[in-house]
């Protein structure tokens, strides 16, 4: 794979290997695979790894709540999941046998909420979804991002990459542009990372609460002045996988803070 | 084979990219304070009584990423005795809307004048501490920070 | 409850000073945002920060809107005697945010 640095104006070539060994110019090598983490201040990575101080703990805590006790007549997510969701977060998003559907850890949530809860999905960035996604990833802090791509998935993860390498928007980029041929070099007093997901749902300092990744994307999308897609479309998910397969390997951090 | 034009994209166009949503959603409302606001809101807590600058430790990351969020500590060299202890510490900004961010009161139970929060910036300032101490004396002390992001849309 | 978090050591030796953190959730709205129509967003702040041992005050701080989001203060206590602490949060009109932790001093 190649990688490009921006300096002075000029585009100078870093390093290269061969097409062949990586046939997906947006896979970054395992050896290079970096977490939004390592592109933070000093002070906001103790922000994030002080269990304490980071904010998010907040909405984790919230997410316990309302998975130990249901505020409705309908069974809690514990009296199911009685030895909780370890490890789980880590394969999402995944591919649902049974509905035939691709499903984030939103989406899946919130079908037991409608299937075994009887009770009405919650949306995009309301408390509850992103209280309770937050806890049921936070289960799987530590452990690697484990997307095996079925055959079912490939037409997603084909799907999330064509938007990952289309440029759009009035500056005309792709994620591709920033994410993985400049991750490392300053855009406005902030340094590009690689775009994983791992830390999500995540506290951003500038959002000053916990977002989902999909509100990052809509962020992202905004940011090069293209009009994001709405919530849970299903561009966004496929997205969500390709990024989910890009970062493989990697540690799930959630809950993240990042700026 | 990869596009070669999707490699195109020139500095400019990524610099100007990032900053978008911040810039289009928002303009302050009213004027950075500026260092006068700030002498008057001390004037406005403690009169005209003398300061020294001594004894108080102003703590902030010499770079802050994000100004609606920065940490900051700030202690006193004070024994935190019964009849030798801080009252009070002043938190105070040249350069946000108001330039008062906050007040610490502490009383000989504290043990140790040592107070951490976070705090809002509207770019990059020194901010600046007032001890009242128990016997009435005022101290003061002040650090700059870099802020690279700032909550200018904020404050 | 969710919502304030607190780190208060369970047991202190008498006279050792110890550190207290508190974390509120709320969201310090500064009253000098717009939101995406351009509108102000009102000012929702907590005004005053108080904690107390058994009645007797320890700590108090004036929140003023630099203050950032989910405000965090962390202060010192002198451990002197076993009690109950009392945080409380007071914000702009009057509603009050509260929760306890003991200490045992030995
Ligand atoms: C103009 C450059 C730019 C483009 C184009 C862009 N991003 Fe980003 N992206 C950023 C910046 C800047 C950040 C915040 C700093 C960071 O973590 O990289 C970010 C953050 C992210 C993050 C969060 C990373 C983390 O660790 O918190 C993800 C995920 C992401 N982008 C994905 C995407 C996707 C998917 C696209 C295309 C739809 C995209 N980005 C397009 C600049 C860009
Ligand atoms: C009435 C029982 C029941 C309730 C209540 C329930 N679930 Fe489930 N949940 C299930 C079953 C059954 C499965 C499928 C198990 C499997 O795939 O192994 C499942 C699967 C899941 C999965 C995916 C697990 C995986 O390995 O992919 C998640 C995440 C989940 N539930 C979260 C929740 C949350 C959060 C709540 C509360 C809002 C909840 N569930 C409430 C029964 C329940």
């Amino acid at each position: 794979m190649m990688r490009w640095v921006f300096a002075s104006g000029l585009v100078f070539v870093a390093g290269c290997m061969s097409e062949a060994d990586n046939p997906d110019s947006a896979i970054i090598a395992k050896e290079d695979l970096q977490s939004g983490f390592s592109f933070l201040t000093a002070e906001t990575q103790r922000l994030q790894t002080d269990e304490f101080e980071n904010p998010a703990y907040l909405w984790v805590d919230r997410g316990a709540d309302l998975f130990t006790h249901s505020t409705d007549a309908s069974p809690a997510c514990a009296s199911c999941h009685k030895d909780g969701l370890v490890g789980v977060a880590a394969q999402y998003p995944k591919f649902h046998e049974s509905s035939g559907e691709l499903l984030n850890l939103e989406g899946r949530i919130n079908q037991c909420r409608t299937e075994h809860q009887g009770q009405a999905p919650w949306a995009y960035e309301s408390d509850e979804l992103l209280s309770i996604t937050a806890y049921v990833a936070e289960q799987s802090k530590g452990m690697p991002i484990d997307i095996e791509v079925s055959e079912a998935m490939q037409p997603y993860v084909d799907k999330g990459r064509d938007y990952f390498l289309t440029r759009r928007g009035q500056f005309n980029l792709s994620c591709q542009q920033c994410h993985t041929e400049n991750w490392g070099t300053q855009l406005r007093g902030d340094t590009i990372s690689q775009g994983h997901g791992n830390g999500f749902p995540a506290y951003r300092l500038e959002w000053q609460l916990i977002g989902s990744l999909q509100r990052r994307l809509r962020d992202c999308d905004t940011g090069v002045r293209a009009e994001p897609l709405p919530y849970g479309d299903p561009t966004y998910l496929a997205v969500e996988l390709y990024l989910a397969t890009r970062a493989n390997g990697l540690e799930i951090e959630t809950p993240a803070v990042r700026r | 084979m990869r596009d070669k034009a999707l490699f195109n994209a020139t500095r400019r166009q990524i610099l100007t990219a990032g900053g978008g949503a911040v810039l289009i959603s928002s303009l302050p409302l009213s004027a950075f304070a500026d260092e006068a606001d700030l002498l008057r809101a001390r004037t406005d807590l403690f009169g005209d009584r003398p300061i020294q600058e001594e004894r108080v430790t102003v703590k902030l990351p010499p770079i802050a990423e994000n100004g609606h969020s920065v940490p900051l500590s700030v202690s006193v060299d004070s024994p935190m005795t019964d009849d030798d202890y801080v009252k009070q510490i002043a938190i105070l900004s040249p350069r946000n809307t108001l330039p008062l961010i906050g007040q610490f009161h502490l009383t000989p139970f504290s043990g140790k004048a040592q107070v951490s929060t976070r705090i809002r910036m509207s770019g990059t300032q020194a901010i600046q501490a007032v001890a009242e101490m128990s016997d009435g004396s005022l101290w003061a002390g002040s650090t700059e920070t870099v802020v690279t992001l700032a909550a200018c849309v904020v404050l | 409850m969710t919502g304030i978090r607190l780190s208060v050591p369970e047991t202190a030796a008498r006279g050792e000073v110890v550190e207290i953190k508190a974390l509120l959730r709320h969201p310090m709205e500064s009253g000098f945002r717009r939101g995406s129509r351009g509108e102000v967003i009102p000012r929702d702040i907590i005004t005053r920060f108080e904690c107390d041992l058994d009645g007797t005050l320890v700590f108090a701080s004036d929140f003023h809107p630099a203050i950032a989001a989910n405000p965090l203060i962390t202060f010192h206590m002198r451990a002197t005697e076993s009690g109950v602490l009392t945080f409380r949060w007071t914000d702009q009109n009057g509603e009050v945010w509260s929760d306890t932790a003991s200490i045992a001093v030995t």
